[in-house]
Parts: C-alpha cells; sequence; structure tokens
C-alpha cells in the first residue's frame, strides 16, 4: 500500500477513530471540562479586576455561615418538589387519554398544550408579572374579585409567589412531558394488552399494572431532567418578580444566588461557590434517584 | 358579578393571545443582557469615534444635545459618540463583566451611585480624570465629586446633587382644609395625615412608604446627622434615627394615613399609577423625580408643590442628597483624554449645567445655576411653570441643610438587607423593629 501523507493517515484504523470523537472531545473539554476545572478553581480565590488572591475555602466557610444561600436552597428544593409532583402525574394522565379513544381532534390539542414551551421566558415571564400585579386591575385580582376577594399583593408573599411561579411552569412544560409520555406510550406492545383483554382484565387493571410500568424508563427520564430543571430554575423567577428575589427573597434560587453574587455583586469567587455546591446537589439527588429507580444497575447489565 | 367574569375572561384571552403572538416572534424584550438596547449615533463620521453606555433615555438625550454644541466649539476635536440605552441592571451587569474580562467596555458609560463602589474594588479599571475636573473644581460642590472617587482621584463625574424635598399634592391637601406650608415636623405631617383620612373617609392617604428604597432612612439619618456606615466603612445599621423612622412609618400604616408603596417605591409603573391617581398627598423624593411628573402627569400642571422636607425636631437639617450617576471613562477606551474632556465640559460647566437643568430638571452641581435670576426666574421653563411653588426657592432655602449619607463597599450589602428583608419585614410582615435589624446586621457582618 502506497504511504501518502494525510490520506493515509486517516485511512489509518488506529487515528481514524479519534478523528471521529475529536469534535465530541473537543466542544466536551472547551464548554464542560474547562469551565468545570475553572469554577472549582475560582471557588477558591477572591476575584476583583486585576487582583486575584488564592484564599482556600474561606468562600465555603462563609456561604455556610449565610443564611440567604440556606434560603435559595430550600426554595429551589421546594419548587423542585412541587414541579414534581405536578408535572409528573398530569401530564401521564393527559398522555394516556390523548393516547384512548375519548379524545378527539388529537393533533390540535397536542399543539395547543405544546404550544407554550416555545414562547420566551422572558416575554412569557413579563405577561405573567402583569397578570399577577398587585394593582387591582391585574387579571389575577379581577379573578379574585369575582370570588368577592379584595385584591391581593400577590407577588410579595410566599405562597402565592409559588402559585404564579408553578402556573408558569405547569403552562410551559406541561405540553413537553405530555409529548414524552405519548412516545413512551407508543413503544408499548399492543400484545401486552391484548394479552390481558384475553385474561379479562378491568381498564384500571391495564393501566396500573401494564401502562405505568411499561412507562417506568420514560418517568424516570422525565423525574432526572425535572430535579435538575427545578433546582436550576432562575429566568422564571427573574422575569416575574422584575428583580432577583423578591421582597424577603421570597423567590430567591440557588442560581438566582449564584447570579446575585457572581454579577450583581461582583464576588465571582463567591459565585463560583455557589455554583459548586449546587452541582454537588444535583448530582448527589440525581444519583440517589437513579439508583433507587434501578437505571444505573440495568445500564450496567445491559452492556 | 356576570359582567366582572366576563372582564376576566377578556383579560386572560386577550393575555393568552398577547402571548402566541409574542411566541412567532421569539424575540425577548429589552430586558435579557443578549438583547440589543436603543442605540443612537451622533456626529459626523470624521470625529473620533466613541462608545457611551447609560440606563436612562432621557441622559442619552442630554448627552448628545451637549455633543452637538461640543462639535460646534471644538472644531479640531470632532467627536462621533455612539450611545447606546440599557436597562438599569443589565447595563451595569454587562460593565461589571467589561470590566472583569478586560474587554467590551464602552469608552464612556454611566453608573448609578448605589452600584458605584462594586467598580472601585481591586484595581480601579477606570480612567482618572483629576487633570479635566481641576479646572471646575471651584464651582461645584465638591462632595458630589468626592462620592465617586477614591483616594483624592476623581474616576466619575456626578450629574446633580440630588436634595430631597417634598412634593405636595395641593388639589388633594386644599380640599381637605390643609395648607402645606405650615407642615415642619413630621408631628404636623401625621396630623395633616389625620384630618385628610378623615375629610376623604380614608380614601386619600397622607403618603406612601417604601419597602425597596432606603430613601426614608437616608432622610431619617442626615436630619440626625447619623450615617449607618462609620469613617472606616464598617455598617452599623441600627441607628437612633433609622429605628425612629420605622417606629412612624409603622404607626401611621397602623392609623391608616400611610399605604405601602404600590411597585415597593414610587419611582416605577405602579408607583407612579399612585401619584398620579391622587391616592396620596406627599412623598419625599429628590429633585431629579421632577421629570416624572413632567413625563407622566403633564396635565397636573400647577397641582404639586415643593417644599423642604419635615423633621423630627425644628432646627434640623432638612435634606439629604439621593441617588445619582457617576460617568467613568474607562481604562480600556482609545481615547481616553478626549472622552475625559468631553465628559467634564458636558457635566461640569456652566453651559453643561444650564443644560442639565434644562432638560433633566437636576439641582446641578454648578451651584451658580441656583442663584442666577436669569434662570431662576424663567417661566418659560417647563420645570418652573409645572410646579405651584418655584423649585429654586425650596432649593436654595436649604442649600446649606443636605447631607450626605456615604457610599463605600458595604453599600450595596447594606441595601440588600434593607430592600428585601427589613423595610418588607417591619413595614407590611409587622416585624419587630429592633430585631429585624440586628438579623440584618448579621448579615451584613459576614461580608465585613
Amino acid at each position: 500500500m502506497k504511504k501518502n501523507g494525510v490520506t493515509g493517515f486517516l485511512y489509518s484504523w488506529k487515528v481514524a477513530p479519534y478523528v471521529f470523537v475529536l469534535p465530541f472531545i473537543l466542544s466536551f473539554s472547551i464548554f464542560w471540562l474547562y469551565p468545570l476545572v475553572s469554577a472549582f478553581r475560582m471557588s477558591m480565590q477572591n476575584i476583583l479586576p486585576g487582583n486575584v488572591t488564592f484564599i482556600g475555602l474561606e468562600n465555603f466557610s462563609r456561604l455556610f455561615r449565610d443564611r440567604t444561600f440556606y434560603t435559595a436552597i430550600g426554595n429551589s428544593f421546594l419548587y423542585m418538589a412541587l414541579t414534581i409532583v405536578l408535572l409528573i402525574p398530569f401530564p401521564l394522565f393527559f398522555a394516556v387519554l390523548l393516547d384512548s379513544h375519548y379524545v378527539k381532534a388529537k393533533g390540535p390539542i397536542k399543539a395547543m398544550l405544546y404550544l407554550p414551551a416555545l414562547t420566551s421566558v422572558v416575554v412569557s415571564g413579563i405577561i405573567f408579572r402583569l397578570g399577577f400585579s398587585e394593582m387591582a386591575g391585574s387579571a389575577a385580582n379581577h379573578v379574585i374579585a369575582f370570588f368577592g376577594h379584595a385584591p391581593i399583593r400577590w407577588l410579595s408573599m410566599k405562597g402565592t409567589t409559588f402559585f404564579a411561579l408553578l402556573l408558569i411552569c405547569c403552562w410551559r412544560w406541561t405540553g413537553v412531558n405530555m409529548l414524552y409520555f405519548i412516545s413512551g406510550l407508543n413503544s408499548i406492545s399492543p400484545e401486552l394488552y391484548e394479552a390481558a383483554e384475553i385474561d379479562g382484565v378491568s381498564k384500571a387493571q391495564k393501566l396500573f399494572y401494564i401502562t405505568i410500568p411499561m412507562l417506568k424508563p420514560t418517568i424516570t427520564y422525565v423525574v432526572t431532567i425535572s430535579i435538575y430543571g427545578g433546582l436550576a430554575m432562575f429566568l422564571e423567577s427573574y422575569m416575574l418578580m422584575n428583580n432577583n428575589g423578591g421582597p424577603r427573597n421570597i423567590a430567591l434560587t440557588i442560581v438566582g444566588y449564584l447570579y446575585r453574587r457572581g454579577i450583581e455583586r461582583n464576588q465571582l469567587g463567591y459565585g463560583n461557590a455557589v455554583g459548586i455546591v449546587l452541582l454537588l446537589i444535583a448530582l448527589t439527588i440525581n444519583t440517589i434517584q437513579l439508583a433507587t429507580s434501578g437505571t444505573l444497575k440495568q445500564n450496567r447489565s445491559s452492556t | 358579578m356576570k359582567k366582572k367574569m366576563l372582564r376576566a375572561l377578556t383579560v386572560l384571552f386577550g393575555l393568552s393571545l398577547v402571548m402566541s403572538g409574542c411566541a412567532k416572534r421569539a424575540e425577548p424584550v429589552g430586558t435579557t443582557a443578549e438583547s440589543g438596547g436603543a442605540v443612537s449615533t451622533v456626529g459626523p463620521d470624521s470625529g473620533t469615534k466613541l462608545t457611551f453606555w447609560t440606563f436612562a433615555d432621557i441622559h442619552a438625550r442630554f448627552y448628545a444635545e451637549m455633543l452637538e454644541q461640543w462639535n460646534r466649539e471644538h472644531p479640531d476635536k470632532q467627536l462621533q459618540i455612539t450611545f447606546t440605552v440599557y436597562p438599569y441592571t443589565d447595563m451595569h451587569n454587562k460593565m461589571t463583566m467589561a470590566i472583569q474580562t478586560g474587554q467590551g467596555a464602552p469608552d464612556l458609560c454611566d453608573i448609578e451611585i448605589s452600584l458605584y463602589p462594586n467598580y472601585l474594588k481591586g484595581n480601579v479599571a477606570l480612567f482618572e480624570m483629576n487633570r479635566y475636573v481641576n479646572p471646575y473644581l471651584s464651582e461645584v460642590v465638591r462632595a458630589r465629586l468626592d462620592v465617586y472617587g477614591k483616594d483624592g482621584k476623581y474616576y466619575g463625574i456626578p450629574t446633580h446633587v440630588g436634595a430631597t424635598v417634598m412634593y405636595y399634592n395641593t388639589r388633594l391637601l386644599e380640599s381637605a382644609g390643609i395648607d402645606y406650608k405650615t407642615i415642619r415636623t413630621w408631628d404636623d405631617f401625621a396630623a395633616a395625615g389625620r384630618k385628610l383620612r378623615d375629610a376623604t373617609g380614608g380614601k386619600a392617604m397622607m403618603t406612601a412608604v417604601d419597602t425597596g428604597g432606603t430613601d426614608w432612612m437616608w432622610l431619617a439619618m442626615a436630619e440626625h446627622g447619623e450615617d449607618y456606615t462609620d469613617v472606616n466603612g464598617r455598617a452599623v445599621i441600627k441607628q437612633p434615627s433609622i429605628v425612629k423612622m420605622l417606629t412612624l412609618q409603622k404607626q401611621w400604616l397602623d392609623e391608616g394615613i400611610a399605604m405601602i408603596s404600590p411597585g415597593d417605591h414610587l419611582d416605577n409603573e405602579n408607583g407612579y399609577q399612585a401619584v398620579g391617581s391622587d391616592m396620596i398627598a406627599a412623598f419625599p423624593k429628590a429633585m431629579w423625580y421632577m421629570s416624572r411628573f413632567l413625563d407622566h402627569f403633564p396635565e397636573d400642571k400647577g397641582v404639586w408643590a415643593i417644599a423642604p422636607c419635615p423633621v423630627f425636631t425644628p432646627g434640623q437639617p432638612r435634606s439629604v442628597g439621593i441617588g445619582g450617576t457617576g460617568t467613568v471613562v474607562s481604562l480600556q477606551s482609545k481615547a481616553p483624554d478626549l472622552a475625559a474632556e468631553y465628559l467634564c465640559w458636558t457635566k461640569l460647566s456652566y453651559t453643561g449645567n444650564v443644560k442639565i437643568w434644562e432638560v433633566l430638571g437636576f439641582d446641578t452641581v454648578n451651584t451658580s445655576i441656583w442663584s442666577d435670576p436669569k434662570i431662576t426666574t424663567d417661566t418659560s421653563n417647563k420645570y418652573i411653570a409645572y410646579f405651584k411653588s418655584n423649585p429654586f426657592d425650596t432649593l436654595n432655602a436649604i442649600k446649606n441643610e443636605i447631607g450626605i449619607i456615604k457610599v463605600g463597599e458595604i453599600n450595596p450589602a447594606i441595601n440588600e438587607q434593607f430592600n428585601t428583608n427589613i423595610l418588607v419585614g417591619v413595614l407590611q410582615d409587622g416585624e419587630d423593629i429592633r430585631m429585624a435589624l440586628d438579623n440584618a446586621q448579621s448579615e451584613i457582618d459576614l461580608e465585613q
């Protein structure tokens, strides 16, 4: 075989695989590995323009005494938990409905439920903010006025603020999660249902003993992304409150606190420490969740 | 009942229409850092090209007018400046990042005073302008320059003094038989409030107290000659004046003569609505708030009057300087000297200050304007024409009583505690004043 420099190199069995994975390696190192490493490094620094000093774990020790940080963690956890409680059962229910023969015009309904996911969070956040304004003329105050209630300051109390945040979340993500579940439903073999029908099971039994168990991989996936999504929420709260956190930090999230310290207060080192803690929290929860749902084991046996 | 339901449904339907309409455009409104602000370029193509960021439309308008005059008067130093107006928070965050990373900063930038200390940390990345400030030093309020300096170096040029005054809605007050000129102390103020409440059946409030701004606290401190940071920049927020002011405000709220400012303070859309709809009769704000009246309620000409603020005990100083914008020249600029020369001429010279008064309605740092009868008695001026009392009468009366609250590196942390925890806690949620201040102090101590 003639050895021509470039082609010989490219056709080599040893080199070619590396050429093919190179784009991934590059993007992985530039956009993932490098930021991760530098976040760890910066979390141990005090960073001022032109004046960076190594301070060890001081940022972390301050962080663990910082009550606002615990408020942020509490809010993010509450939001995550509530979104999972709302955004698994309801989309699942809609998916099962849409998969059955009870519903007509499935296409338009799917499209309508999916549409909000395409809107910009910035725009929807502003619209929801106007809707939940404290003035008597706002949409939310009109609705409660119908039930004879006086106008309330929606976005200065924790309960009502979370109601608005969850409403945005459900409005945006119900359609998306529903599509995941519909595709999960489509992959369940009809023979299972046929066999069950021959054995004379009821509709409820079909749902609880065939549909839901067969949907487990989909549910695991949706829970995993919801955990991360819930913990990483920031923009919705930022836009809804029109500032980072709102009065008494009722809507301050972990990422919001990272932004406040790192960018707004120009304490990049401290901000990075917040980010590292968020990473550890999300990793821990996701690992526990994947381990308990058996996903980690399954992967190992299948390879 | 049915009608109301219908209205709510219409509103919701309207909202959904708006939302789906926006979805198609998928373009964020100008509040994200990525979206471009309003851009305008002024000056000849042959001039030195500079960039200028600001967060207020009206500032850009003023700088542009001054630029045209500069180019007329300085044929050898022609400038072409591109002005970009960003939303407040975004502009400051962008500037922080530009300075942090050492690239992307504009030549000139407006920085609001409460965030200004962030930019003086570490090795200051701003251009020292002493050479260009010195010619004007004898004519201007030097304390305002010091605010934006460090170690005797001037990095930022002020726009105004920001003297706080009381704005009174005379239409509302006269309907209840109250003469605003007789109000001298906070006791008088509260008495007038009770009279107003009884006359209007509780519909109109004497004032609105802020849960998202520290103006009232600053006023209280200045009246008592206190400050929540000491000479070394350490914060001690439980000042007697602050406890007194919060106690007073709580009393007013309990008595039904004050409300909590809609939108948490009065310098936003919700706040303007309250000011413009006869909901409140009086409030303290700096002189720069005058332009808000002309922008938002031009029809209320002759309704509002300006007067010195009430005090706790007669004889106390009646004002405090609040707010401000320090305009800086970045060290990243390719023509910092030219930028600084234009900037100082624009904001410190007599000509520039006349324009600041005429366009922006600010109490200028060049105080020779205040006593120039050509200006103070010019009834064709839109600000003098709008208000029932001449703003300069008040300004000259309190000229030597305008207190200064120091703004240092710890102030952003103090502001955060007041605006997110203390004020809402005390005024809205009925928390104990001393406990709220102590809790906040322990948070601030983590940073000092």
